[in-house]
């Protein structure tokens, strides 16, 4: 058996037994360790995310059954309170519900083609030449850094993906600039000895576009052409990035059609 | 009787669950007249749960105050595709109060300074109470659609604040086996309220 044997079932284990914990996620039953393991498998889940929000829902119910107004005094002081508190600015970008739909039916068309990309893989992981991700905002005071002129550019688009609760990652790209950058929130650390590697995603082949930095908030710019692609992946790797992808995406950003 | 119809399991606000999303979405643009609405749709409901699982009311009432901040703060957050406003806010409070009773430094600090409210519990209003018992004669009728052990499992969960672990020790079940009844419960319990769906 290879390393990559082991890998993967370590791998498919991984996600077993998160998803068992699913239910005492939902009602907080999970200890502190547990809880972070599992809400790292719920970023990359949407299966799980969807239970754990209804799982939530019928929870909740439990609690009509016991009422209790609190004392007058709390909420003069709850509205005291938060004129001293400043309210987070909404995530960029809300997909609507139909826009939702569309973008599962295309993950689901896309993820069979990732799958068949990821068979004909072979098993050890080579490294790519060019690897790593350029750092953007280089002390250049008077020029635009090249990940400023990707976001400043006049055609730039934005796509963005939430990966759990609080994570998201917005991918923008230019065809003008010929370059996409991508910007993490909360962005949970990859499992142990893996990284996550960034990929354009160009008439059904997979071009490596970079390691990403571990870092929950942070902007980078990817390796390649932005021009003709459709599209950018994120996939869990072996430490030191692969040729092709060896799993399925966390996160996908379709491009869409051309402006 | 069940019922088929998704529960409307906000509190009686006027217009019901997609008015509370209304709230907290004016909220999310610093409307303290909004939030006020909003407080006065959930404070039984949020105050409620954090009373049962953390027992003592002084320290209840600091979790439903940190709630509520937490609530405004965050409010841009709330996603209605993802579920209901309510079952959000409940998640904040709920993750608070099991927060708070598991923190060993609770169980013996006592914060002297904070200001103990009369704890009585005020009685609540008629239209409210009726609501209230309705949706407990439906919670009743769903819960029965679970096993005693699946009901306890997910109960002492809950509105225990155990984690499974302990939920494990306290039924005498093999260590791992309370995960799968808390979650096989929860599951019996959101078809049968028709949550979520």
């Amino acid at each position: 058996m290879t390393d990559h044997d082991h890998q993967a079932r370590d791998l498919a284990s991984e996600t077993e037994l998160s998803h068992a914990l699913v239910g005492a996620y939902a009602v907080d039953a999970l200890d502190e360790s547990e809880r972070t393991l599992f809400e790292r498998h719920l970023a990359a889940c949407p299966d799980c995310q969807a239970e754990v929000a209804t799982l939530q829902e019928a929870a909740g119910v439990l609690a009509s059954t016991s009422l209790t107004t609190p004392p007058p005094g709390l909420r003069r002081d709850v509205l005291a309170q938060i004129g001293t508190i400043r309210p987070l600015p909404p995530l960029p970008v809300q997909p609507t519900l139909a826009e939702r739909r569309d973008e599962l039916a295309a993950r689901r068309g896309r993820r069979r083609r990732w799958t068949s990309t990821v068979a004909g893989v072979a098993a050890a992981a080579v490294l790519a030449v060019g690897l790593g991700v350029t750092q953007p905002w280089v002390d250049q005071p008077d020029e635009l850094s090249p990940a400023q002129q990707v976001l400043q550019a006049d055609d730039a688009r934005s796509t963005s993906v939430e990966l759990g609760k609080d994570v998201r990652a917005t991918v923008v790209h230019s065809d003008t600039a010929n370059s996409s950058v991508i910007r993490t929130e909360n962005m949970p650390p990859p499992p142990t000895d893996r990284v996550y590697q960034l990929w354009y995603e160009r008439d059904g082949v997979f071009e490596p576009a970079g390691l990403m930095p571990v870092a929950e908030d942070q902007t980078v710019q990817l390796n390649g052409e932005a021009r003709g692609a459709d599209g950018v992946g994120i996939t869990v790797e072996p430490e030191g990035g692969s040729e092709e992808p060896t799993s399925e995406p966390i996160a996908e950003f379709d491009f869409g059609p051309a402006a | 009787m069940r019922s088929t119809e998704p529960v409307a399991s906000g509190p009686p606000a006027p217009g019901g669950p997609e008015a509370l999303g209304r709230l907290l979405q004016r909220s999310s643009r610093g409307d303290h007249a909004a939030f006020g609405e909003l407080y006065d749709a959930t404070a039984a409901r949020v105050h409620g749960l954090a009373l049962r699982v953390v027992r003592d009311p002084a320290q209840a009432e600091e979790v439903t105050q940190e709630a509520y901040l937490e609530t405004w703060r965050t409010a841009s957050r709330f996603d209605p595709a993802k579920g209901s406003a309510l079952s959000w806010m409940m998640t904040i409070v709920h993750r608070k109060a099991v927060d708070r009773v598991r923190s060993a430094e609770a169980s013996t600090r006592r914060d002297l300074t904070y200001h103990h409210r009369t704890s009585t519990p005020e009685h609540d209003s008629t239209a409210e109470a009726a609501h209230a018992s309705l949706e407990a004669h439906r919670v009743r009728s769903a819960l029965a659609a679970l096993t005693d052990v699946q009901r306890e499992a997910v109960e002492l969960a809950y509105l225990g604040g155990y984690t499974h672990t302990e939920v494990a020790q306290l039924l005498d079940l093999p260590l791992g086996t309370a995960k799968t009844r808390i979650r096989d419960g929860l599951i019996r319990l959101r078809d049968a309220m028709g949550v979520g769906q």
